[in-house]
């Protein structure tokens, strides 16, 4: 039920994220989602993409070191507390969140937030059980 | 079968080797003397006449030479044969400073290409094989040599010098190059760059002769497992003659010194004092067949050791290490130390990649050092966490084996500046010297 997002390691040096970008720009891909986790010297892009095979072997071709990562797409009303409800269900079940980023897509009533977290089968249960639409790989395309 | 270039000498019983010796240097140095006004100055200096000089037993009492002299003595304050004899110059990368220059008689490289021609042999070459070389031809003594000794073997010789990697894959898959002749940081960029073009299988490499530069068993392997062949170590120094003094054989327990043209002493480089087999101590050479450029008691600076053990592929002269360091390229940060291939032991071990870079630096009469390595796919993991770990681990380690703390920086691949000659491994910003 996961969804992939690929991970781009990334140098701490100007233009280093503007050249991923650009590359897959040229290739055609487009980002739905995007965040960045970063150290002193170095950070790791994550994304979100319509086409992850293709974006994956543009950016080795660039030369850049890239790993796909399964993780959680939630989808969420877009109203305050959205989130919030979410993470209150993992606090209950004590999962423990690595890191997530949202977004929100064309249909404004909706949000969604990507996890990263322990153990993917429980916390998709969890929140399948709560209720919660959880996104498909295929879904990815069509937001 | 163990094969040899030239069999007597190379398993020449140790008596024939210790007269052959005894007689070239005893007639070297008279020569020298008479010749070369600035080794009879040096031997006047030290109250040694040819005539002490009877045997090699009596090389002690000769003054030693060291790149200074040969900077000193620039450009012929040395030569001991008449210029009208030399055919040809090679000269040192002038890395560690002003370059030197080195003179050829015919018969001097008539010579060097049989030294070449051995250390082939002895890595399977023979004349059905296609020899490679990609080490750099003009000056630099890695492309004259091992060409000269390829021609000697009668191999079909490719000399490609250094660079163009393109067109080095694309002869090497056309004309099923057998033996590849370079630095061993080129060789490990090829075998990448092979491996990355997917012709892995197109190619007929079965050895490697590699030398010109310090590299690390782990690189041996590493080299080794992504070509598929067997890789052998030469050593050689401009100022003696090339490539081609000593060289590994099949059992690539350390290199065989041409001993019938060269006779090498360990020595403590502090006191100068002469040290036992088995010691670790500077290597120092002195060249008993040269004509146009004879070196008496030359101190290379790399540090080794010999080893006098009957090896089992027959050969019969003595064996050195692979220079466990050098005083050129040794570094001192913070008092301690620190030698590049201790840092590239630890990468390797650690599973990096053998592109790494050294900075030292200083700031606030404090050093750092800093050690850059590319970030590989096996490395990558998807967590900041997972990352600091893993640098964490790497300083670590480093700091075991060094003894200070080193800061770890993980790259971008390809970003290390790679050359196609040398590789540039230290940057030292502190400008002391």
């Amino acid at each position: 039920m996961s969804i992939r997002q690929l991970s781009v390691f990334t140098e701490n040096k100007r233009g280093s994220v503007y050249e991923t970008l650009q590359a897959l720009a040229d290739g055609g891909v487009n980002i739905h989602a995007l965040s960045i986790a970063d150290t002193t010297d170095f950070g790791i892009l994550r994304l979100i993409v319509d086409d992850l095979g293709k974006a994956a072997s543009l950016l080795k071709e660039q030369g850049k070191v890239v790993s796909v990562t399964d993780v959680i797409g939630v989808q969420m009303p877009n109203v305050p507390g959205g989130l919030a409800r979410i993470l209150a269900l993992l606090a209950r079940k004590e999962v423990n969140i690595e890191y997530l980023y949202a977004f929100i897509a064309e249909v404004k009533e909706n949000a969604y937030v990507v996890l990263r977290v322990e153990d993917n089968a429980a916390s998709e249960k969890a929140l399948r059980e709560a209720g919660f639409t959880l996104l498909k790989d295929e879904d990815i395309k069509k937001l | 079968m163990e094969r040899y270039y030239q069999k007597e000498i190379e398993t020449a019983p140790r008596e024939q080797i210790r007269a052959w010796q005894d007689e070239r240097l005893v007639s070297t140095v008279k020569r020298v003397y008479e010749n070369v006004e600035y080794y009879r100055n040096k031997m006047d200096e030290k109250g040694v006449k040819p005539e002490d000089i009877r045997s090699a037993a009596d090389l002690y009492k000769l003054p030693f030479l060291t790149k200074d002299d040969l900077r000193e003595a620039y450009p012929y304050g040395l030569l001991a044969r008449p210029l009208k004899d030399c055919v040809r110059i090679q000269s040192t990368s002038g890395a560690t400073g002003k370059r030197v220059i080195a003179f050829y008689t015919q018969h001097d490289i008539d010579l060097w290409d049989d030294c070449c021609a051995r250390a082939i042999v002895a890595a399977g070459g023979t004349e059905d094989d296609v020899v490679q070389v990609c080490y750099g031809y003009g000056l630099f003594t890695g492309g004259p040599g091992l060409n000269g000794g390829s021609h000697k073997v009668g191999s079909l010789t490719l000399p490609m010098s250094s660079g163009n990697t393109e067109r080095q894959i694309q002869f090497m898959c056309d004309l099923g190059s057998t033996v590849l002749c370079c630095t061993p940081s080129y060789a490990a960029y090829l075998a990448e760059s092979i491996i990355e073009r997917g012709v892995r299988d197109k190619i007929k490499l079965k050895a490697g002769i590699f030398g010109a530069e310090a590299w690390t068993e782990e690189m041996r392997r590493d080299i080794e497992n992504k070509l598929g062949i067997k890789a052998y170590d030469i050593y050689g120094l401009t100022e003696i003659s090339g490539p081609g003094v000593s060289f590994e054989c099949s059992e690539q327990g350390g290199m065989h010194i041409n001993e019938d043209h060269f006779i090498a002493e360990i020595i403590n480089p502090v006191t100068g004092e002469v040290l036992p087999d088995g010691e670790k101590g500077e290597l120092v050479f002195t060249s008993i067949t040269k004509e146009a450029f004879p070196l008496i008691r030359y101190r290379t600076r790399d540090i080794c050791v010999l080893n006098r053990e009957k090896c089992p592929c027959g050969r019969t002269h003595v064996r050195m290490s692979k220079p466990m360091g050098r005083s050129d390229d040794m570094l001192i940060v913070k008092g301690v130390n620190v030698f590049p291939s201790q840092i590239e032991m630890v990468l390797l071990q650690k599973g990096l990649t053998s592109n790494y870079q050294i900075v030292v630096d200083r700031a606030n009469n404090s050093d750092s050092i800093e050690v850059k390595v590319e970030m590989t796919p096996e490395l990558f993991s998807d967590t900041v966490q997972h990352l600091a770990l893993k640098e964490n681990e790497i300083t670590e380690a480093l700091k075991s084996v060094l003894g200070i703390y080193a800061k770890v920086s993980i790259v971008e691949p390809k970003s290390i500046v790679r050359s196609e000659g040398k590789a540039v491994r230290v940057i030292d910003k502190r400008h002391l010297y």
